[in-house]
């Protein structure tokens, strides 16, 4: 075993025992604790990530002394070494973007408790990502909601609060049916392995028992996670979570949190039930037509929202809707398409986030339309960040949202039933798209006095505020990597995918 | 389909039910502590379901008395497992509600999340 095996759990361990590190810090030092064990976890990602394309096969990681059946462990491949590069990348970007509005909304005394939480909500995507074991899946997806419960609920205002009461309701509703799923599961199997599962799940099939209740493990299964995901009718708590949360929590929320319990969708649908009998199952049409329907519901409300940044929260669900769209064709290319799509919303949505933030911060902090108007004159780099971000939500080519679309085009191409609502959801959802995106981007670029609004002159140039600057191009570079770079990602992630299951 | 079996195993029946109350009571109690409330009942119906099928007739605690060892002395010590790590996570997730409660209660002076809204609205935050 080499020493770079170990990493996918030194980074898990490090990431949660940075938490309660950050408890006893002061704030300062908190901050660079956090920043660097980041980093640190960023850097030992990357070197899996070389070692798994290197050895080319997926690896087992043996926790403890108890061997397969009975043991834990952690399996890590190129697709989850991957993922766990990125989501690095996106936290710690989300993280210094948001720097300045944390220490502006939130108390002094508080704010190192602000990385405790994200140190426990690093480390459970990761654990989300590399874990073979269900029920440590289940415990890391209660870590990851009380943590991003925290990170709601730190700005201490009323509606905040009631944000994260709502968030906490609604993802304990999909907890407790992720549970009761996994209780059915292993009830069935009589294993706790990812692995194990899938054997003995074949082995069903095979013999054809147990229909019924595998088919209410599977339901409730995608059920709670598709409520924790905010997939289109469990939506109702994003636009007040997102909305009124500090930056960095809402650029976290949006990029990371529901993207871990995306990824563990696909994990149950690969590695434990068996992606063939998923689709035999009939649960991804259904999954289908709520992302169908969530594509079209959330640009509709996106469009009637005055408020930048619930404008910003709807599209999310519109985005959710589309990765749910992706699992819903049903092969394995709407798969591919869906995790590119995982990828690109996570880098265009922080950075919407955090651009906006820019905008407002140069208008009085009014977050209303038409308060914004001009203010891409007066904060230069957040207002072609924006424009960058709205553009590659749009899927304008060069930017990655148009990658993702034309994978998801040519994904449905080669469904038999599912080609012509794909296409029509697809077009539609990205007319809608332009439609409160340019909007916006018009309305940013409007110079005030022409348009006959009193509004802020204040302007805060490039160089007042470096790490912004550097975070936003950074952003926008990863955005075009995305884009110009996507056919080595989506090689990368096929490769993944074949060796995930 | 029969009802005999619905009968024999009535235990996991009982659980079913309890979790819809548990469930229905998240989703729908207005009031808080009720929601609170209906979170429990519903973790411990998925605990009780764990520790049926963890059981076995007539066979002991899995703790090892005067060196028996036999598999055919003990039941299913597993979900006993599962059941005191869901136990931990419905703790602390019950604490956290519960401050968070508390928080709405001491601003809104109401329990009711519904009329926490409309107070909401109508500061216009």
């Amino acid at each position: 075993m080499e020493l770079v095996q170990n990493f996918p759990f030194l980074t898990i361990i490090l990431a949660l025992f940075s938490g309660p590190l950050c408890s006893i810090l002061k704030s300062k030092a908190a901050k660079w604790v956090n920043t660097i064990v980041i980093a640190l976890i960023l850097v030992m990602s990357v070197a899996v990530l070389i070692f798994t394309i290197q050895t080319g096969e997926a690896y087992v990681y043996q926790m403890g002394h108890f061997s397969a059946p009975w043991g834990n462990e952690i399996r890590v491949g190129i697709l989850e070494a991957f993922m766990a590069v990125f989501f690095c990348v996106v936290m710690l970007l989300c993280m210094l973007g948001g720097r300045r509005e944390l220490a502006e909304e939130v108390e002094e005394t508080k704010q190192n408790l602000y990385y405790v939480m994200v140190g426990l909500l690093l480390s459970s995507p990761l654990a989300l990502i590399y874990t073979n074991d269900l029920f440590t899946a289940y415990v890391f997806v209660e870590i990851n909601t009380i943590s991003a419960c925290g990170l709601i609920m730190i700005r201490q205002n009323g509606r905040a609060i009631e944000a994260a009461t709502r968030y906490m309701i609604m993802s304990l509703l999909g907890s407790g049916l992720l549970l009761m799923g996994i209780c059915y599961l292993y009830d069935l199997t009589g294993h706790l392995l990812m692995s194990n599962i899938k054997e003995q799940v074949a082995l069903l099939q095979q013999s054809g028992e147990y229909h019924i209740p595998l088919l209410i493990a599977i339901t409730l299964m995608s059920v709670g996670l598709a409520i924790k995901s905010a997939l289109f009718p469990f939506h109702s708590w994003v636009p007040d979570a997102y909305g009124y949360s500090t930056l960095s929590s809402a650029a976290i929320l949006s990029s990371l949190v529901s993207k871990g319990y995306i990824f563990l969708v696909i994990k149950i649908f690969y590695r434990v039930i068996g992606f063939d009998v998923i689709r035999e199952s009939k649960v991804i049409n259904v999954l289908f037509v709520f992302g169908v329907l969530g594509m079209i519901f959330g640009s509709v409300n996106a469009i009637r929202e005055n408020n930048i940044r619930r404008m910003i929260a709807w599209s999310s669900v519109a985005q959710i809707g589309y990765i749910y769209m992706g699992f819903g064709l049903g092969t394995t290319a709407g798969m591919i398409a869906s995790l590119f799509h995982i990828l690109s919303h996570a880098a265009t949505k922080s950075m919407l986030f955090i651009s906006a933030s820019g905008l407002t911060d140069v208008s009085n902090h009014d977050t209303d339309f038409f308060g914004l108007t001009g203010s891409g004159y007066r904060n230069k780099i957040a207002g072609v960040a924006f424009t960058a971000g709205s553009l590659s939500m749009v899927g304008i080519p060069l930017f990655s949202g148009f990658i993702s679309k034309v994978l998801f085009a040519s994904a449905a191409y080669d469904t038999s039933g599912k080609l012509i609502p794909a296409m029509i959801a697809l077009a539609l959802s990205t007319l809608l798209n332009a439609i409160y995106f340019m909007k916006t981007v018009i309305r940013i670029y409007t110079p005030s006095h022409r348009a006959g609004i009193e509004t802020d002159t204040r302007t805060i140039a490039i160089r007042e505020q470096p790490q912004k600057t550097v975070v936003l191009v950074l952003f926008i570079a990863l955005n075009l990597v995305l884009g110009l770079g996507s056919q080595p990602i989506v090689n990368l992630l096929t490769k993944g995918l074949e060796m995930f299951g | 389909m029969n009802i005999s079996n619905l009968i024999n195993n009535y235990e996991e029946a009982v659980a079913m039910l309890l979790f819809v109350i548990g469930f229905s009571n998240l989703l729908l109690q207005p009031n808080l502590i009720k929601k609170i409330i209906g979170m429990n009942i519903m973790d411990t119906a998925v605990y009780l379901f764990l520790a049926l099928k963890g059981y076995i007739e007539g066979h002991k605690a899995p703790i090892v008395v005067d060196g028996v060892q036999s598999v055919d002395a003990y039941v299913n010590p597993i979900p006993s497992g599962l059941v005191l790590t869901g136990i931990v996570v419905s703790v602390s997730v019950s604490a956290l509600m519960l401050s968070l409660t508390i928080r709405l209660y001491r601003r809104y002076h109401t329990l009711n999340l519904d009329e926490i809204s409309t107070q909401l609205k109508k500061e216009g935050l």
